[in-house]
C-alpha cells in the first residue's frame, strides 16, 4: 500500500511541486466516508500516461464537429460553407432548453456541412461542420467577466450555457441546464468528481496536478451560482499527490461570501474501487445517501459536477473561452508514448495517435472511453468530442478478446461486484427469456451499464451487452404500449363526442314534440285529427332542420377528420397552383412543429416527466417530417437548378 | 490493424469458469486423502471409475447434442460431479453402481435439463439418492476404518481395483464392513452416549474414528475455497451452525435418547463435505448472499431433522434436494436492495 502511494506520489513531485506551508494541516480532517456495495480493483495502468506533462496537440489541417456532442437536441449550424471563421465563435445554437451550441475551436473556413462518422457506440455518421483550419488560430473579440462574484446567476448560466458547455465526465449533459435549479438555496452540497476510477484514463489526474488554480475558479464560480453549504472534492487515494495543491489552490478564494453562508469546502479522499466515480456512488460514499431510483440528485440537494467541467466554467466566465479543447488520455500498449494532450474538439483521432507513435499493427481495438465503459472507434478519422476522456490503444496481450462465454454457473461473483446491489445473473437469464417483467421487477432500470458484472463474470458472459438489448427492448415496448394508450385515448374522445351529439339531438326533438303537443292542446281539443296531422307536419320540419344540422356539425365544425379532409384538399389545391411554394410551406409548419415538440419534451425533460419517451417519439417523427418536407423542398430545385441540394 | 466492435467492458478478470472448478477440484484432495488413510484405497477407485464415467458420459452427451464436446469438458463440472459422487459412495463400490449413479447424475440430472448451469438439483446428489433408493444394501455398507481392522488385511490399490471391476458389491470378508457411528447413534436406545463410546470402538476421539480425519480435510479445503474467494460464508457456515445449534438442543445431557454431540454431529458422515462442497454448489442454490445463508440453515436443519428422525444413516443428499427443492421460493423473498430503493 505504501509503496503504492509512494509510486504515484512521485511523478507529481517531480512536475508540481507544493509547498506545504502554504496550506494550514486543519483543513486535512478526516471526514466520514461511506462504503458502496461491491466494486472492482481492475488493473489500473495510470502510470504509463503520467509521465509527462500535459502537451498541446497542435492545430490539424481539418477539425470535424459533429452537431450532437451531449445528450439532448443537436445544434444548428449557423455558418453555411465557404464561411470563414475565427477561433471561438458560435458555428451552431443551442436547440432548445436541454441543447448546447459548438463553437470554432480555431480559424478557418467552413468547407462541408455533412454525415461524417462520430464517435458513438452506434458507429453510425452523424452531420457535421467540417472546417479547414488556417494555422493562424485567430480568435474573435473576447468580453471576459471582470469580476464573477458581482455577477448574478442568470448571468453566469448565460454564459455557461453559450460557452457549449456539456459535462465532460462522460454523458455530456448540458451543463447550464443540470445547473439551473429553481432555488439555489436548495442545493446543500456541491460535489466535484475528482475520482476517475476507470483504469488507465489520467486526463482529471493530470488536470488536477497541473491546473489546480483553473479548477478552484471553476468551483468558486459554481459556489457564487448555487450557495451550497459543503463543496466536497472527491479524490481516490490513488491520486493523493494533487490534494495539497488542490487544498491550496481552494484557499485563494472565500467560499463563505461566494456562498453567502458557512461554507465547508474538503477534499476528500477514499480507497480507489471501480466505480466509485459513477455519480450515484460518489454521492453514496461522500454524504451517505442513495440517490433515490428515477430521480435526480438536485432531489437530494445536491449536485454534481466533473472537474474538467469546472475548468471549462472557469475558462468561459473568466477567460470567455468557449468550450473548444479538452484533456484527453491517449494511452495503450499500441502507442510508444502515453500521455495526455489538450486536445481542439474536432480533432482526427489518428492525427493524436501519430503524436504518440501507435503502432496499428499490434493493436487489437481502438476504444474511445476506459476499458470498462468506452465503446470502440470503427473508424480512426473520428474526431475528439467534448465527452472524450481518453483513447486507448491496447494490444492483444494487454486487453485479449474475450474468449467464447461459458454457461452461467450462477457463481454470483457478479452480484458480489454490483454497485446498484443488482443481482446480474438474474438479469442475464430473465434477459435471455426476454422476460421484460421480471427484468424491471429486478430494476434493471438502475443499472448503471459499469460493466463491473461482466468484468468479473469467470464464463465471459457479455452481460452488460445484455443489459443495453433488454432495456433497449423495454423502452420500445413502453412506447408501443403509450402509442396504444393515445390512439386509445383519441378514440374514445371521438366516441364520447359522437354521444353527446346525439343525445342533444333527441333532447332537441323532445323539446319540440313537448311545444308542438302544447300547441295542439291550446288550439283546442275539437279537432284531434288537425291537431295529429299538425303534430306530424311539426315533426317532418323538425327533422328535416335537424338533418341539415347534423350534417352541418358532422362535415366540419366538430370533427375534425372533416376538417383535415378539408384542408388536405385546400393544400392540394394550393400545390397544384403553386408547388414550390406549398413546399416551403410544408417545411415551415412541420419545423414549426418540431419545435413545439422540442420544447415539450424539454419541459418534460426538466419535470422529470414519465411520458418522456412519448415526447422523444413526437420529437423523433417530426425531425423525420421535417427532413422529408426539407428533401421534397430540395428535389425541385435540383432539377430546375442543377445544384447538389446539400447548401 | 482490425477495428472491431466490441461491446464494453474491454478488460476481463484472469478467472475463468473452468479456474473456479478446479480449485473445487483441488479442494477436495485433502478430504480424499484423508478417507484415504482411514478407509483404504476404495475411496479412490471410486473416484477414479466416476471420473473416466463421467468425461465419456459428458462427452457422449454432447456429441449427441451436437455440440463440441472438447469445449464443454473443459469448464471440469463433469470432473467436480464425479468427484464428489465417487467421495460420496461407500469406498469400493462396484462399477456399475457407480456408472449408474454418474448417469443420472450427468445424464438425468444436468444434460436433460440443459446441461450446466440449468440444473435446478445438484447432480451428484441426484446420483446418489437414486442409487440409495434403488441398492439400499449396498449403499450403506461402510468399510470399517482402517485403525480398527486388527488383523483384517485391507485390499491394495491394485486389489482395489478388482473388488470394484469385478462388480461383486462387496469383499465378503468378516470385520470389514463396521456401522459408522451415526448408525450407532441412531440404533441406540439403551446405552449413555459416554458408555456407547466406550463399547464401540468406533467413536474416535469426538466425529468417529476415521470420520473426523475425513471431515477435518474437507474444512481444510473448503476454508481454502472461501480464502480464494470461490463461494461466500453464507451457505456453509449457515449449515453448520443450524446442524451444530439442533444437536446442541437435542444433545439431552447424553441420555440414552439422545442425538449425539454437536461435535460428533459436525465431524461425522458427510457434514463437511456437504457443507464445503455440497450445499456451495452455485447452480443448485439460491442466488444471493441472504438466500445462501437461508439455503445452508435449511439444510443444516435437514440434515440432523433426518439423522434423527428418519431411516436413512446420513441425511445429506436428501438435504439439499430438498432445498434445491425451494431454493426458486428463496430467490424470490430475498431479493437483494437495489440503489436508490427503500
Ligand atoms: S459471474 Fe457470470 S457465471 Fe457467475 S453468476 Fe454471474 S453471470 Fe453467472
Ligand atoms: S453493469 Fe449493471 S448489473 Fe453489471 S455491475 Fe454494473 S450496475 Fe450491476
Amino acid at each position: 500500500m505504501l509503496t503504492k502511494i509512494l509510486q504515484t506520489l512521485s511523478p507529481a513531485t517531480a512536475i508540481s511541486p507544493v509547498q506545504p506551508e502554504r496550506y494550514s494541516p486543519s483543513i486535512m480532517r478526516m471526514r466520514k466516508i461511506w462504503d458502496i456495495h461491491g466494486g472492482i480493483h481492475p488493473p489500473e495502468n495510470k502510470t504509463q500516461s503520467l509521465g509527462e506533462r500535459i502537451r498541446q496537440a497542435g492545430i490539424p489541417a481539418q477539425l470535424i464537429l459533429p452537431l450532437s456532442q451531449h445528450i439532448g437536441a443537436a445544434a444548428v449550424p449557423i455558418v453555411k460553407v465557404g464561411d470563414q471563421i475565427l477561433k471561438g465563435q458560435c458555428i451552431a445554437r443551442a436547440e432548445g432548453l436541454v441543447s448546447v451550441p459548438v463553437h470554432a475551436p480555431s480559424s478557418g473556413c467552413v468547407v462541408a456541412i455533412e454525415n461524417r462518422p462520430i464517435p458513438h457506440p452506434s458507429g453510425l455518421d452523424d452531420l457535421c461542420i467540417v472546417i479547414d483550419t488556417d494555422g493562424h488560430d485567430r480568435w474573435r473579440e473576447r468580453n471576459p467577466v471582470e469580476n464573477f462574484a458581482s455577477c448574478d446567476k442568470q448571468t453566469l448560466l448565460g454564459i455557461i450555457r453559450d460557452a457549449g458547455i456539456a459535462g465532460m465526465g462522460g454523458a455530456g449533459f448540458p451543463t447550464g441546464f443540470k445547473l439551473n435549479v429553481r432555488d439555489a438555496r436548495e442545493i446543500d452540497t456541491l460535489v466535484l468528481n475528482g475520482t476517475e476510477c476507470e483504469p488507465y484514463i489520467t486526463s482529471d489526474h493530470a488536470l488536477m496536478r497541473e491546473r489546480a488554480e483553473e479548477i478552484a475558479e471553476g468551483i468558486a464560480i459554481l459556489a457564487q451560482l448555487l450557495q451550497p453549504r459543503e463543496i466536497l472534492l472527491g479524490v481516490e487515494d490513488n491520486k493523493l499527490d494533487v490534494v495539497a495543491g488542490l487544498q491550496s489552490a481552494l484557499q485563494a478564494h472565500d467560499f463563505n461570501a461566494l456562498s453567502q453562508r458557512d461554507c465547508i469546502v474538503e477534499v476528500v479522499t477514499f480507497p480507489t474501487k471501480y466505480p466509485s466515480g459513477g455519480e450515484k456512488q460518489l454521492i453514496e460514499i461522500l454524504t451517505g445517501k442513495q440517490v433515490p431510483s428515477g430521480r435526480l440528485p438536485a432531489d437530494l440537494g445536491i449536485v454534481c459536477q466533473n472537474l474538467g467541467t469546472a475548468v471549462a466554467i472557469a475558462d468561459a466566465v473568466l477567460r470567455d473561452i468557449p468550450l473548444i479543447s479538452r484533456i484527453t488520455t491517449i494511452t495503450g500498449e499500441a502507442v510508444d508514448r502515453p500521455c495526455n494532450l489538450e486536445v481542439l474538439l474536432g480533432t482526427p483521432v489518428e492525427y493524436l495517435l501519430q503524436q504518440c507513435g501507435f503502432r496499428a499493427g499490434e493493436n487489437n481495438r481502438l476504444v474511445m472511453g476506459g476499458p470498462m465503459m468506452g465503446f470502440a472507434l470503427l473508424d480512426t478519422r473520428v474526431p475528439v468530442i467534448k465527452t472524450s476522456n481518453c483513447i486507448l490503444a491496447p494490444t492483444e496481450a494487454e486487453l485479449p478478446k474475450p474468449p467464447a462465454a461459458q454457461p452461467c454457473i450462477r457463481c454470483g461473483f457478479c452480484a458480489e461486484a454490483c454497485p446498484a446491489s443488482l443481482l446480474p445473473q438474474q438479469l442475464y437469464w430473465f434477459a435471455q427469456g426476454k422476460e421484460l417483467e421480471k427484468l424491471e421487477q429486478h430494476n434493471i432500470a438502475d443499472c448503471i451499464e459499469c460493466g463491473a458484472c461482466s468484468y468479473v463474470c469467470p464464463s465471459n458472459i457479455p452481460l452488460v451487452q445484455y443489459y443495453r438489448a433488454a432495456k433497449a427492448e423495454i423502452r420500445e415496448r413502453d412506447r408501443d404500449m403509450q402509442q396504444a394508450e393515445y390512439a386509445k385515448q383519441r378514440f374514445d374522445a371521438r366516441q364520447e363526442r359522437l354521444q353527446r351529439l346525439e343525445q342533444e339531438k333527441q333532447a332537441a326533438r323532445k323539446a319540440r314534440q313537448a311545444k308542438a303537443a302544447a300547441r295542439s292542446k291550446q288550439s283546442g281539443d275539437a279537432d284531434p285529427k288537425a291537431a295529429a296531422v299538425a303534430a306530424a307536419l311539426a315533426r317532418v320540419e323538425a327533422k328535416k332542420v335537424e338533418a341539415k344540422k347534423a350534417q352541418a356539425a358532422n362535415s366540419a365544425e366538430d370533427d375534425p377528420v372533416q376538417r383535415a379532409l378539408l384542408k388536405r384538399k385546400a393544400q392540394q389545391q394550393a400545390e397544384a397552383a403553386d408547388p414550390q411554394a406549398a413546399l416551403q410551406q410544408k417545411v415551415d409548419s412541420a419545423k414549426a412543429r418540431l419545435e413545439k415538440a422540442e420544447t415539450r419534451l424539454a419541459d418534460a425533460q426538466a419535470e422529470n416527466s414519465e411520458h418522456l419517451a412519448a415526447f422523444e417519439a413526437a420529437v423523433q417523427k417530426g425531425r423525420e417530417k421535417l427532413a422529408a418536407a426539407e428533401q421534397a423542398l430540395a428535389q425541385p430545385k435540383e432539377k430546375s437548378t442543377d445544384q447538389p441540394a446539400s447548401n | 490493424m482490425a477495428l472491431t466492435r466490441i461491446t464494453s467492458p474491454h478488460a476481463h478478470a484472469k478467472q475463468s469458469t473452468s479456474q473456479v472448478m478446479l480449485w473445487v477440484a483441488l479442494a477436495t484432495l485433502p478430504g480424499v486423502a484423508a478417507m484415504t488413510l482411514a478407509f483404504g484405497w476404495g475411496t479412490i477407485t471410486n473416484i477414479v471409475l466416476a471420473i473416466a464415467f463421467g468425461t465419456a458420459l459428458e462427452a457422449l452427451a454432447m456429441a449427441l447434442r451436437k455440440r463440441p464436446p472438447g469445449f464443454y469438458l473443459k469448464d471440469y463440472s463433469a470432473l467436480v460431479t464425479a468427484l464428489l459422487l465417487g467421495i460420496a459412495l461407500p469406498p469400493y463400490s462396484a462399477w456399475w453402481i457407480i456408472l449408474l449413479g454418474m448417469f443420472f447424475a450427468i445424464i438425468i440430472a444436468k444434460q436433460l435439463y440443459g446441461g450446466m448451469g440449468y440444473n435446478p438439483f445438484n447432480p451428484a446428489m441426484v446420483g446418489y439418492v437414486v442409487l440409495l433408493i434403488s441398492f439400499p444394501v449396498e449403499m450403506t455398507r461402510w468399510a470399517a476404518p482402517l485403525p480398527l481392522l486388527g488383523e483384517v488385511q485391507a485390499p491394495g490399490l491394485l486389489q482395489s481395483f478388482g473388488i470394484a471391476i469385478g462388480g461383486s458389491t462387496f469383499p465378503i470378508v468378516d470385520g470389514f464392513t463396521m456401522a459408522t457411528p451415526l448408525d450407532l447413534v441412531r440404533q441406540n436406545s439403551a446405552l449413555m452416549i459416554s458408555d456407547l463410546k466406550e463399547e464401540y470402538a468406533q467413536f474416535g476421539s469426538w466425529g468417529g474414528t476415521g470420520w473426523e480425519w475425513a471431515n477435518g480435510g474437507f474444512l481444510i479445503g473448503g476454508l481454502l475455497l472461501l480464502y480464494k474467494r470461490i463461494y461466500t460464508w453464507h451457505a456453509p457456515l449457515g449449515m453448520l451452525f443450524s446442524l451444530a445449534l439442533l444437536s446442541a438442543i437435542f444433545y439431552d445431557g447424553g441420555s440414552s435418547a439422545s442425538a449425539g454431540s454437536p461435535l460428533l454431529h459436525l465431524f461425522s458422515g458427510a457434514t463437511m463435505l456437504g457443507a464445503w462442497f455440497i450445499v456451495t454448489d452455485p447452480v443448485s442454490s439460491a442466488v444471493s448472499n441472504r438466500g445462501r445463508l437461508l439455503f445452508g440453515l435449511g439444510a443444516g436443519a435437514l440434515v440432523f431433522i433426518i439423522r434423527k428422525w428418519g431411516n436413512y444413516p446420513d441425511a445429506v443428499a436428501f438435504a439439499v434436494l430438498l432445498m434445491n427443492f425451494i431454493a426458486p421460493l428463496l430467490d424470490h423473498y430475498t431479493q437483494p436492495r437495489t440503489y436508490g430503493h427503500t
